[in-house]
């Protein structure tokens, strides 16, 4: 055993010199580490509002994701002479936050931010303003005409203190979606009041039963009813505040409507991207509240409805009200980074890509949130021949988003997954859940720095 | 035995093919423990100093630690976290040494090796590809064991995943993933176990269970506590299974289900990287200590 003795001890002579190396190569790293967390602040001259980076010439970093590729191609064979560097990435679908993730890397490591990014969440602003990424944009940067040009309420979600930190692509605002053949073969009318709609749902569970009149299985179902309600469950008061309320007679109403159908099960809680839907209730639906988007990637896309089918009717409102309130589900939004180094061409692609013609007019997938290209786009849906009605329920819409939801930091659509949709797969009542609904918002906001009256 | 000089003695009165298989030694050793230090040591020592400092690197003690334990999911993370480590440690325990005894007794047979084969292959599938195999069969729609499922009176997804399944389910993904591997070290543990011991056993009228309880099992005694260690540290960092869950629910599985997610939460949804770098400490600190206990516990280093 003596034999190796000897090694041992200076093994531990090698091992302490080794560890005294290993300290101070650690201290050395964090030194570097913690000056370079200092830098990445822009040094070149303010304009437009913010303090620029200095202006070099080099390749337009674009982040877009699948669906938007499309348009930075266009983009790129209508410009040949400008150099785009186009970076495709999940647009933060499912609330991933990969952008927020990477801006919070790029803001320690001082490089790498995309010049202009596309995000299919419209709550972006809400972070990317406190995270310095987000370039005010109604400050010099873009037009005010051509800010004007989108319809009302659209940039609201960019908008944070009164400036203006994104422009919005497309608009979500809810309709009634419904199958015109199968209403007529039934003998239905298309409901106008929320009364009529339970009324409607009470029926086809009675005369047929299986089809549906509604779903709430998604995370967005709040921003689809209970926001057309005008329940106070998300109302952003100002930068850093929010005030909720689930449990005001606004929620209730609409929560008991629910309730009522889902346990005549002529309202699905399956989620119409889950698969148990597109296999189960595809051929079933015969109305559907839903978002602008619903017709394409829903209808067409998603559960292949065959042309001719789908119509559009505005969302219900309740009896006695003078005009319908909607909600907004979604709806993608372009920033422009702070950091850019060719801030000229940023804010040209920036302008094009959320108002051309060509691209927003007639091949965007979504109703574009810019008005005149609105209407084009209105012309090259109704010339597809896919709808079996005119979209006209979709442009009223669009001005009709009820303002007093707004988009806070913190995901309301997580929190209706975790909080209510276990619950409703349990049986439970919509109703019986909207203290808890409350509470877990109440939570999040405030561990997310909100202040919160309720 | 006869060996006591000095360290500078005892490398002169070497023989010199030893120094050079010792240079060569290291030389092997050499990436390792710069890989170490790179992506193990030097990240360890930032996240501490992360965790004890603000966002503007000044000193400010616990307050991390203490913010984030008093956020309201870090105590319902911590117990999802420690339920699940129960039914995962306990189940690769009693399962894997069960499996591994079994394996063994069918000795090197046909039959054994393709065994040892099957128990690999899912440990073959990276870590979130396993996931997503066990997406598919945990939707009754599309599983290819949907009956069972119906038979269990699961018949949508959603009810698969139900808050109170998931520490189950968990344990189920952790298990098929990783405890294939372990099946095949305790087989290769076993198999070191000397002829004679067995022989002897068998002699004495030691039948297959008392073979088992009283000779096989503790000598394994120190591969089941090398297991544990490393299946505690691996299930306290429980992330990918909850993380790809909760997106393939559109959130209904939760994305703060375990503490590794909070951490995730607080680095890049609320911009706290202190407060995630805290957490980590924490869950470094808590894998730390419990290795240690096992390791005094069971005599780990002890020569045989």
């Amino acid at each position: 055993m003596s034999v190796y003795k000897p090694s041992v001890t200076r093994e531990t002579g090698t091992s302490r010199r080794r560890a005294a190396s290993l300290a101070g190569c650690a201290a050395t790293v964090l030194l570097t580490v913690t000056a370079c967390g200092g830098g990445g602040g822009a040094t070149g001259t303010t304009k437009d509002g913010f303090a620029q980076a200095a202006q070099k010439d080099g390749a337009l970093t674009v982040w877009v994701d699948a669906t938007r590729m499309d348009a930075a191609k266009l983009y790129q064979s209508q410009h040949p002479d400008v150099k785009l560097d186009i970076v495709s990435y999940d647009g933060d679908a499912n609330g991933s936050n990969y952008l927020q993730t990477k801006v919070q890397l790029f803001n320690r490591t001082g490089k790498g931010w995309p010049d202009v990014v596309f995000s299919s969440q419209n709550n972006e602003a809400s972070w990317a303003v406190d995270a310095g990424f987000a370039a005010p944009l109604n400050k010099g940067l873009i037009p005010q005409q051509t800010l004007d040009g989108f319809a009302k309420g659209a940039n609201d979600v960019c908008t944070v203190d009164g400036t203006l930190y994104c422009l919005r692509n497309d608009l979500s605002q809810a309709v009634l979606w419904y199958n015109a053949p199968l209403l007529k073969k039934f003998g239905y009318t298309v409901p106008t009041t929320w009364e009529e709609y339970q009324a409607l749902g009470e029926k086809v569970a009675e005369e047929h039963p299986g089809y549906l009149v509604g779903d709430a299985g998604d995370s967005f179902t709040p921003e689809i009813y209970l926001w057309a309600s005008k329940c106070g469950a998300n109302h952003i008061t100002g930068p850093k505040s929010v005030s909720v309320n689930t449990t005001s007679e606004a929620c209730t109403k609409m929560a008991k409507l629910m309730d009522v159908l889902i346990k005549n099960k002529s309202m699905s809680i399956s989620g119409v991207f889950s698969t148990d839907f597109a296999k189960n209730q595809a051929g079933k639906v015969l109305l559907m509240p839903g978002p602008a988007w619903y017709g394409g990637a829903v209808f067409k896309d998603g559960l292949k409805t065959p042309a001719k089918q789908i119509a559009v009717a505005p969302i219900p409102q309740w009896q006695g009200e003078t005009s319908p309130s909607t909600g907004n589900v979604g709806g993608g939004t372009w920033l422009l980074s702070k950091h850019s180094a060719h801030i000229k061409a940023a804010t040209d692609f920036l302008k094009w890509v959320t108002t051309d013609n060509t691209y927003q007019g007639e091949k965007a997938p979504g109703f574009p949130a810019y008005a005149p290209a609105a209407e084009n786009w209105l012309k090259a849906q109704a010339a597809s021949g896919y709808y079996a009605s005119d979209l006209t329920a979709l442009k009223d819409a669009s001005s009709q988003v009820w303002s007093d939801w707004g988009s806070g930091q913190f995901s309301q659509e997580a929190i209706w997954a975790a909080t209510v949709k276990p619950g409703l797969t349990q049986g439970k009542t919509i109703e019986s859940l909207l203290p808890a609904w409350q509470d877990s918002i109440v939570k999040y906001a405030k561990s997310n720095g909100y202040k919160v009256s309720q | 035995m006869t060996l006591t000089h000095s360290s500078a003695g005892s490398a002169r009165g070497r023989p010199r093919g030893t120094s050079r298989q010792s240079r060569a030694g290291m030389a092997f050793v050499a990436g390792y423990v710069l890989l170490l230090i790179a992506f193990g040591v030097l990240p360890t020592c930032y996240a501490i100093y992360f965790a004890f400092t603000n966002a503007g690197g000044a000193f400010t003690g616990f307050s991390n630690f203490v913010t984030t334990a008093q956020d309201f999911r870090f105590v319902d993370s911590l117990g999802h976290v420690a339920l699940y480590l129960l039914f995962w440690l306990l189940s690769l325990v009693v399962f894997v040494v069960v499996l591994a005894l079994l394996l063994h007794k069918l000795s090197s047979g046909p039959l054994s090796q393709a065994l040892r084969f099957l128990y690999y292959i899912p440990g073959a599938l990276a870590g979130a590809a396993s996931v997503l195999v066990w997406l598919f069969m945990l939707d009754p729609t599309v599983s290819p064991v949907s009956s069972l499922l119906e038979t269990l009176g699961f018949h949508t997804f959603g009810e698969v995943i139900a808050p109170g399944n998931l520490a189950l389910l968990f344990t189920i993904i952790a298990f098929w993933t990783g405890a294939g591997g372990w099946i095949v070290v305790m087989y290769g543990a076993l198999n070191n176990i000397p002829k004679d011991v067995m022989e002897a056993a068998r002699i004495d009228g030691a039948n297959g269970w008392q073979t088992a309880w009283r000779v096989q099992i503790p000598m394994l005694r120190k591969w089941i506590v090398y297991m544990v260690i490393l299946a505690f540290a691996g299930g306290a960092q429980l992330f990918v299974e909850p993380q790809l869950l909760s997106l393939a629910s559109t959130g209904v599985a939760g994305r703060d289900y375990s503490l590794n997610q909070l951490t995730y939460d607080f680095a890049f949804q609320m911009n706290n990287i202190n407060g995630a770098a805290a957490v980590s400490v924490e869950l470094l600190v808590v894998s730390v200590s419990v290795a240690g206990v096992f390791v005094a516990r069971s005599g780990f280093f002890d020569a045989d």
